[in-house]
């Protein structure tokens, strides 16, 4: 296990937005198949670090190998090729609103990838079908409701083969009886065997699912390690005390 | 009294000649406004501060100077600096500029009411930024535009009428002459009025149409 | 450059008293199409079939002929065949009203309809009557949330009031294009009296927004 390359690596990821951090050196690395998971308190710099890995904001220091290929030029067609092999998922969905959910899948497949037409409707017929979305899929966004259009970002996705998916809070804007389907897409996922990074706060799905957990505060990964171990058993006060409240939070709005 | 007037041969001429005009001052105009309006409208958005306040300033006189005084300022104001413009010339410039200004702050709004979700979605799957504009960003901003740019254009048939001020004999103008020749002022301008609000009526039937034809469930267009 | 200075500084009183004609023919046309404009969007409202489909007409005809053909159709037309004698400023008024009032039912009609519908409910519910209820508890609320459109479209009517230069009105357009012809200052003269509408148009829409801040109900938006 310990030669193998790891799928994706990230060292030193700083971002500053005037004089504030709001990431600070964060290094993480993942191999093929692994699920990690993001945790730590809003503004904790989940969010940066996931839009800090496809580049969608720029991080000011630090270097990020894909498949041990180190992505140097992170402009133009590079930039665009790498962006294409890591998936992400919005945590309020970002489904293009003038298209239907076939077209969404579709664009990127076509415009992107340059497939054909038909081949790609085909691909994204496929893909809509596998988050149980066929018969919606000339559905517009607005005729979706939040749990569907979550599973249609994650079929647009898909679609481009990615070797890495980043999923930003994915659950977050969704109504709580919206959530399982979801999270149960990600599942099949997981044992399909995709690599994601995800950040969450449905602290129960992610001790269920992880194989390692990280919790990120005020910019700083604080600690790492198997869901026992953070969640039970942390080495750092402020990562006991985080989860300690939100495992009861969770205990008490599942009960 | 002769109750076929408006069936006159000579008659029937002059306002097809008028209505000709008309159409010759709306059409160009028309167009020329939704290219600046495009124009002026992505540079306010996305251009350097310097372009931006230049297309500001653009707009704020435009928008602030009576349609009227522009007109005037083209065809009785530039003599006077050397440039000689045809009243239909002067018409046409004053027109188009005047609904560019116009038409510029209905994309603008459009480009701006693009949320920015949508063009993140579109750089995490790997587009270019043309790209983004191509695929995403346009095509949404211009369902926004569509229903106050179509507005425009109906304004300016109706504002197409004021090239008669600056002796640019149009339909307006031609009723006019036709008016004080027969003395039939309201007969004449109930028939001219009918002939603007027929031009009117078919331009916003036309616009409705494009807009059902581009309807999106639940794509918000707010104006 | 002098020269058209002093023209320009000969011609300003002149031109400020065209404002004052200016004021009165939008102030006037504003009015009028305020009282007939509420009771327009009121009758598309709450009217029948009939009213509704007559307003609609209305609102058809002024919103679809243009400025200039209606001046001359009352002022040439209609106003010799009925055997009235009105002058042209008054026309002018009448006809921008006319206008205005087609275009204010519609911001007034689209403010009653964002209204919720348990305004005109709990009204109704504690015995007033349709009419009482639109006046007492629809209108105070539509008119707070038309002073925007309002404002815009007193800026519109503004521009537009310089067309009743076409009639032989004195207000600032024609005053300028008067004392242009004589002394040959075209473009100095034009842009004066575009600037004047520029500050006309600023002033208006500034004193609606104290106005809209003024009359605000607090934590009240639609």
């Amino acid at each position: 296990m310990a030669d193998t390359v790891p799928i994706l690596r990230i060292e030193h990821m700083t971002k500053r937005y005037g004089d504030k951090e709001v990431l600070k050196d964060a290094s993480l690395s993942i191999n093929k198949g692994e699920l990690k998971v993001l945790i730590g308190p809003s503004g904790g710099g989940k969010s940066t670090l996931l839009q800090c890995i496809n580049f969608l904001i720029k991080p000011d220091r630090g270097r990020i190998w894909l498949d041990g290929t180190e992505i140097i030029r992170a402009k133009g067609k590079a930039l665009y090729a790498y962006r294409q092999k890591v998936g992400m998922i919005f945590q309020d969905f970002n489904l293009f609103d003038h298209l239907t959910a076939l077209h969404n899948v579709q664009i990127g497949l076509v415009r992107v990838k340059g497939m054909q037409a038909k081949a790609a409707k085909e691909r994204a017929t496929q893909e809509l079908d596998r988050v149980g979305l066929k018969n919606h899929m000339h559905q517009y966004p607005a005729e979706l409701s939040g749990g569907q259009k979550q599973r249609v970002s994650i079929a647009r996705a898909l679609a481009m083969d990615p070797e890495i998916m980043l999923l930003d809070e994915p659950t977050s804007a969704l109504d709580p009886e919206l959530i399982s389907e979801v999270l149960d897409a990600i599942r099949t996922l997981r044992s399909s065997g995709m690599t994601m990074i995800m950040s969450t706060h449905q602290i129960g799905f992610a001790g269920e699912v992880a194989d390692e957990l990280i919790f990120l505060e005020k910019g700083s990964i604080v600690e790492t390690g198997p869901p026992a171990k953070i969640l039970y058993d942390a080495e750092y006060p402020r990562t006991r005390d985080f989860c300690s409240k939100i495992t009861e939070l969770y205990a008490n709005s599942s009960s | 009294m002769n109750e076929l007037f408006f069936l006159q041969p000579d008659i029937i001429s002059a306002l097809a000649r008028g209505l000709w005009v008309s159409v010759q001052l709306i059409i160009p105009s028309s167009l020329f406004g939704v290219i600046i309006g495009v124009t002026v409208g992505a540079l306010r958005v996305y251009g350097n501060p310097l372009v931006k306040r230049i297309a500001d300033g653009y707009v704020l006189v435009f928008r602030g100077f009576p349609l009227v005084v522009q007109l005037f300022i083209w065809y009785f104001g530039l003599p006077h600096i050397g440039i000689y413009l045809t009243s239909f010339g002067a018409s046409v410039l004053g027109f188009s500029l005047c609904s560019g200004a116009y038409q510029s702050e209905y994309v603008r709004g459009a480009f701006l009411s693009v949320k920015t979700g949508q063009t993140m979605a579109a750089r995490a799957l790997g587009f270019s930024g043309i790209k983004t504009v191509l695929f995403v960003t346009l095509p949404q901003a211009f369902r926004r535009a569509l229903p106050g740019c179509g507005n425009e254009i109906i304004y300016l048939i109706k504002y197409s009428s004021l090239a008669y001020m600056i002796t640019c004999i149009e339909l307006t103008g031609e009723g006019k002459i036709i008016a004080s020749d027969s003395f039939r002022f309201t007969e004449t301008f109930m028939v001219i009025g009918a002939i603007y609000l027929v031009l009117t009526s078919v331009a916003a039937w036309i616009l409705r149409r494009l807009e059902d034809r581009l309807y999106i469930p639940g794509f918000e267009q707010y104006s | 450059m002098t020269e058209s200075l002093i023209v320009l500084y000969g011609a300003l009183p002149y031109l400020l008293r065209g404002s004052l004609v200016t004021i009165a023919v939008v102030a006037g046309a504003m009015m009028l199409g305020l009282v007939l404009g509420i009771h327009l969007a009121v009758g598309q409202v709450y009217g029948g079939r009939w009213l509704r489909r007559v307003i609609g007409v209305y609102v058809w005809f002024f919103r679809g002929v243009p400025l200039l053909v209606l001046l001359f159709l009352f002022y040439f037309g209609l106003c010799s065949l009925l055997q009235i004698n009105l002058s042209a400023f008054t026309v002018s008024v009448i006809v921008l009203g006319l206008i205005s009032s087609a275009y204010q039912s519609q911001i007034f009609r689209g403010a009653i309809m964002s209204l919720p519908q348990g305004q005109l409910k709990a009204a109704r519910a504690l015995g007033m009557s349709d009419g009482k209820a639109i006046a007492l508890i629809i209108l105070p609320q539509t008119l707070r949330l038309s002073i925007p459109g309002w404002s815009n479209e007193y800026s519109i009517v503004l521009k537009d009031s310089a067309v009743a230069y076409a009639l032989g009105v004195m207000e600032m357009m024609a005053r300028a294009h008067f004392v242009a012809s004589r002394t040959y200052e075209h473009l100095p003269l034009y842009f004066a009296a575009g600037f004047l509408f520029m500050i006309l148009t600023y002033l208006g829409t500034k004193g609606l927004r104290i106005l809209e801040e003024k009359v605000r109900i607090p934590g009240y938006s639609a």
